[in-house]
């Protein structure tokens, strides 16, 4: 799950790292009345589940209220890759030194957390690491004993010289890795870590994603959930159960599991079509998935065919089938179904849905190839 | 011979009481698998399906009834616990079925499985099944036949889907392994590819990959060096968005790290065959089943 950059350093704060304070604001007037709190220069930044805000202009230093809100109007509202941003934070501007690059990932290679650090802070570290490799240093961690002290130090040695901005850059690599940690986080990043003029470490972003497999022991995280940032229609799938992933074909497709449901998308645009969404109904053949799986697929206004494709290992053909047939009796949809049903009581299955006029088919390509045709 | 287990191989059950564990059980008792014991904490001494002893802990299973791997049925937020207690009791191979294990927890077992020699396959996976034998897992029974193509994949109905291709094309498999769709999970491909290489039942090897990480590029690296059988691979995956994780929890593209194109990609320069289509796996394997 993602969490935003308020979000993150309201963890950050209370784990005791250097964070200057912040408030949100959905208006502009919002924005100028905490301009006006703060005194001075403030920086507007939006809050949106989306790197790069900088580029596309989410960004804003402003010198006093007035242009705080000019520029919580103009931010508010845009989108920036294709998500709109619905609030900003609004924090005062931080005097800069220099700027440098912390974060901690889930590395899945090798199985552990793997610190980052770089002296090159305030530019995104996937193009560091391309262009500039070696200006990253890397400190794995063995999960069973945590960022040790001397790591700490080395890694902070890595940025800077002086002796008291390492300790403090230290003491905040260990509080990071404890935010890391106790939240169940798979990335933790401040970007930049800055060293004011006057040699305080200052954490001025922060981003944070959480383990979704987590949230479940994490109920102050879980309750973080942005659900204005989700898709209507990703939320409803959520909460009955779904997995579901909204694209921008035409060909809606409803799958049991998640490989033969990416497989599916990656044939029907094998066949010349466009995927509109994922979506696994799981293991299940209960009738109010498929009903919730088929109403959420038929509210898309660009889906124009929809296609089954269900392998019945476990889950049973003629269950799914019936699951389909009432869900169709309760929906109005004026769409072209296909069908694909193979594996345990295919013949079954075949039979209750042609009783009820599907036509059912048992060849996966041919499926996708009719699903594809009946766009036009 | 055959991949990790064989019809002998004696199985507990951790979980053997619920739902779904009790479901399974009997489909591996009923496909001939030796099921020797259950354990649910709190009933033990009790029979399951008046056959098969329940013990309250996996320690007292494998000491009165000699069980040599564990299969893992328990819900997502004790599944960690319950492969440290198998590790613990002496098993050799751990099953984890359970689906949404933290990363958190899982980068703790791993290390504590590696001291001890023990392997874990998945979690979030569906196990593993050897055609005629036994299977460990929920794999459906029915669709597989005995022969000599060994299969491991990260997901559960793909593999069901190419295992029904190839059976209907009447070409057997010798071990089908799913390994679980997760970020960080025991058996790996390599690990899998090594166990195929070696098996005098296996002569051609499908691989099903998915988008997230970079284990396919790496098996590949080790095939090119180390297989000697012919080897298929095939990717899902190809049509995902980036940053959206796709149903499996390490099925995610990060950056521009993982992507089905990059996979297909390593296994093209490498000289490996890819298919495009899953049925296309069926057609490539067949033809080389022909000629053998």
């Amino acid at each position: 799950m993602n969490i935003h950059e308020y979000q993150a350093k309201e963890i950050f704060r209370s784990h005791g790292m250097p964070v200057p304070p912040g408030e949100i604001a959905t208006s502009p007037e919002a924005a100028a009345a905490l301009a006006e709190e703060y005194g001075g220069r403030v920086v507007v930044k939006a809050q949106v589940h989306a790197g790069g805000r900088g580029k596309a202009g989410g960004v804003k230093l402003a010198a006093g209220p007035e242009e705080a809100a000019e520029a919580a109007r103009a931010i508010l509202g845009m989108q920036i890759k294709g998500l709109t941003v619905h609030k900003v934070l609004v924090t005062p501007a931080a005097e800069i030194a220099s700027e440098a690059y912390v974060g901690i990932v889930m590395d899945r290679a090798s199985q552990r957390p793997v610190f980052m650090v770089s002296a090159e802070g305030g530019i995104d570290i996937e193009e560091v690491a391309r262009e500039n490799p070696e200006a990253i240093h890397r400190q794995p961690i063995d999960p069973r004993y945590g960022l040790l002290n001397h790591q700490a130090s080395r890694l902070a040695f890595h940025l800077y010289d002086d002796i008291g901005v390492v300790r403090q850059a230290s003491d905040v690599l260990q509080r990071l890795w404890h935010a890391y940690e106790d939240s169940g986080a798979t990335l933790a990043e401040v970007n930049p870590l800055v060293v004011t003029p006057d040699g305080d470490v200052v954490a001025i972003d922060a981003k944070m994603n959480i383990d979704d497999n987590e949230l479940f022991r994490q109920p102050d995280i879980a309750a973080m959930r942005d659900e204005e940032a989700e898709a209507s229609s990703e939320r409803r799938a959520r909460e009955a159960g779904l997995s579901y992933i909204k694209l921008d074909g035409n060909v809606g497709c409803c799958v049991n599991g998640a490989g033969l449901a990416m497989a599916t998308m990656d044939l029907v645009k094998y066949y010349g079509g466009e995927p509109a969404n994922f979506l696994d109904i799981g293991g299940s053949s209960n009738p109010d998935k498929v009903v919730a799986a088929l109403s959420i697929i038929g509210e898309d206004p660009h889906v124009r065919s929809i296609l089954f494709n269900i392998f019945g290992g476990i889950t049973r053909c003629d269950d799914v089938a019936n699951g389909i047939v009432e869900a169709t009796d309760r929906l109005e949809l004026d769409l072209p179904i296909t069908i694909r049903l193979t594996g345990t009581n295919e013949e079954e299955g075949v039979a209750i849905l042609e009783e009820h006029g599907f036509q059912a088919m048992i060849d996966m390509d041919e499926a996708v190839q009719r699903a594809v045709g009946a766009v036009s | 011979m055959s991949v990790f287990i064989d019809g002998e191989t004696r199985v507990a059950v951790q979980g053997i009481t619920g739902r779904d564990g009790s479901f399974h059980a009997r489909q591996m008792i009923e496909y001939g698998t030796n099921v020797v014991a259950g354990v649910t904490p709190g009933k033990g001494g009790q029979r399951f399906d008046d056959a098969v002893p329940v013990f309250d802990t996996v320690e007292q299973a494998v000491e009165e009834t000699g069980a040599e791997a564990s299969v893992i049925f328990v819900p997502a937020r004790f599944a960690a616990d319950a492969v440290f207690e198998a590790a613990d009791s002496g098993v050799g191979l751990v099953v984890c079925i359970t689906e949404g294990l933290p990363v958190r927890d899982m980068m703790r077992v791993m290390p504590y499985l590696e001291e001890r020699g023990v392997r874990l396959i998945g979690p979030n996976c569906p196990g593993l099944i050897v055609p005629g034998q036994a299977k460990i897992g929920i794999l459906p029974g029915q669709i597989v036949r005995e022969g000599a193509v060994g299969i491991v994949s990260r997901s559960g109905t793909l593999t069901y889907e190419v295992i029904h291709q190839l059976t209907t094309r009447g070409v057997g498999q010798s071990t089908c392994v799913g390994i679980g769709g997760d970020p960080i999970i025991g058996t790996d491909f390599v690990d899998c590819l090594r166990a195929f290489e070696e098996d005098g039942d296996t002569e051609a090897v499908v691989l099903i990959g998915e988008i997230g990480g970079t284990d396919e590029q790496v098996a590949a690296r080790w095939a090119t060096e180390n297989l000697s059988k012919p080897l298929v691979g095939f990717i899902a995956g190809q049509t995902a968005p980036p940053g959206r994780r796709m149903g499996h929890a390490g099925a995610i593209i990060s950056g521009s790290e993982g992507t089905a194109a990059e996979k297909m990609r390593t296994f093209e320069d490498l000289g490996i065959a890819v298919a495009r289509r899953p049925s296309e796996i069926g057609e490539i394997v067949a033809g080389w089943m022909e000629e053998a």
